[in-house]
């Protein structure tokens, strides 16, 4: 059974403090990457990823780290830590990496990650910090994956394209066709297909989170009677 | 020293020891993938390069048989670039250059323009371009097979009045709504062989 504190971190990471949809950090990759569902999600889980290490060998350090210079020091971290991945995956992971590659160096750049490491890693358990990095990337690939599907079937009508990139040919015929003969809409694809995009998923978690509100101020009438 | 300075002197010594850790970290990370990096990148390179010419119409490693190209208005090159020659049995069969469209929808369009020696075209492949998707990007293979209209025309059975899409009065096609990407693409494979048919001696010349 998993600590109360854990659940929280899960809990904030993934809904209550998201970073796509909430704390709106991070905005750069995710308006820019998510014009469709494979590469949301490849750029998505590799931000996942870095935040988890960069939150754990932060918390770790954290001791050493002396409070003027902390976020110098943080950037390093982040700044090594990335280029060890980029380059281990351009190595080894050759065919991924020709999919995330130029996505990986982005990631230094995404406030998300040193915003992380400055408000929760700094401060907290090396094990909870490596948690909270993973669920808060998440957090961000969830939002980022759902504004993909959504471009990509107004912009395209279809549903993983490109997904043979990123898991070779054997998956071309796993794109799906959603609107057969669809003539496509650029704007979707474009950048500011992105900002109506993003902007209607947060209107539609503040609407979500207004009825509960309300739901929760009315006291149940009709079991009353 | 008084208190401050030394804790400044601290802070900053704290900082120097971070640097060096992950400096080190760093060029160890490098040292141990540079080899499995380098053999990656040549085997892409020379599979990029071997798509402009007909398969089996060279027998020789094309990356290891480049030579340099200086910058010259006809190639668009802003540095220096590389043409590879292909050779079979030891004999220049074809040339590939690499080339730059600076006239793009939206700025450069990098292309690998193949020449036969007898100055036909081998084959073009773009590269690396910033056209629209879903507009202007039809210059990729993966996209369309449009790139391909080059193939076989040279300068002798083109003139140049005729190096031109359909609408301007050329002989190569376009896609309805797109027509800036495909006349910088014409534009830049016919300068490259305009290039190759000045330089041909010079290019060809020489063994491995």
């Amino acid at each position: 059974m998993l600590s109360q504190d854990a659940r929280d971190i899960i809990y904030n990471g993934l809904w209550k403090q998201n970073p796509g949809l909430v704390q709106i950090l991070g905005m750069c990759p995710t308006l820019a990457i998510s014009n469709n569902v494979v590469n949301a999600l490849s750029l998505g889980l590799a931000t996942a990823f870095v935040m988890a290490m960069s939150n754990g060998a932060v918390a770790l350090v954290r001791n050493l780290i002396p409070h003027p210079v902390r976020i110098p020091v943080f950037i390093l971290i982040i700044a090594a830590l990335v280029t060890v991945v980029d380059l281990a995956m351009d190595a080894w992971a050759h065919p991924l990496f020709l999919v995330l590659g130029i996505f990986i160096p982005l990631i230094v750049t995404n406030c998300i990650v040193l915003a992380r490491v400055e408000a929760f890693a700094s401060k907290r358990s090396t094990t909870h910090s490596i948690l909270d990095g993973a669920m808060m990337g998440l957090g961000l690939t969830g939002v980022l994956v759902t504004l993909g599907a959504v471009r990509e079937i107004i912009g395209k009508g279809t549903l993983l394209s490109g997904i043979d990139l990123a898991l070779g040919p054997m998956a071309r015929d796993w794109v799906i066709p959603i609107i057969p003969h669809y003539p496509g809409l650029l704007i979707a694809i474009l950048p500011p297909g992105a900002f109506i995009g993003l902007g209607t998923l947060i209107a539609l978690r503040n609407v979500l989170l207004e009825r509960q509100a309300s739901r929760a101020a009315r006291p149940s009438v009709v079991t009353s009677q | 020293m008084s208190p401050s300075l030394r804790e400044t002197a601290a802070t900053a010594l704290n900082l120097l020891v971070f640097s060096v850790v992950g400096a080190g970290l760093l060029s160890g990370v490098y040292s141990l993938t540079r080899d499995a990096i380098d053999k990656t990148e040549q085997a892409e390179k020379q599979a990029l390069v071997a798509q402009t010419l007909p398969g089996g119409s060279f027998d020789n490693d094309l990356v290891r048989d480049a030579r340099p190209l200086p910058v010259d208005p006809l190639l668009g090159l802003k540095r220096p670039g590389q043409a590879y020659v292909a050779r079979r049995e030891g004999k220049a069969t074809a040339l590939v250059l690499e080339a730059v469209a600076p006239d793009g929808y939206a700025g450069e369009i990098r292309m690998l323009v193949g020449i036969h020696a007898d100055g036909r075209i081998a084959g073009v492949r773009v590269t690396s371009h910033h056209e629209t998707p879903g507009l202007g990007d039809y210059i990729e293979l993966a996209k369309n097979k449009w790139i391909t209209v080059f193939d076989g025309h040279s300068l002798a059975d083109t003139p140049a009045e005729r190096w031109k899409v359909r609408k301007d009065g050329g002989r190569f096609e376009s896609m309805a709504g797109a027509t800036i990407t495909p006349r910088a693409v014409i534009k830049a494979t016919h300068r490259a062989l305009q290039y190759f048919s000045a330089h041909r001696e010079q290019l060809l010349r020489g063994t491995p």
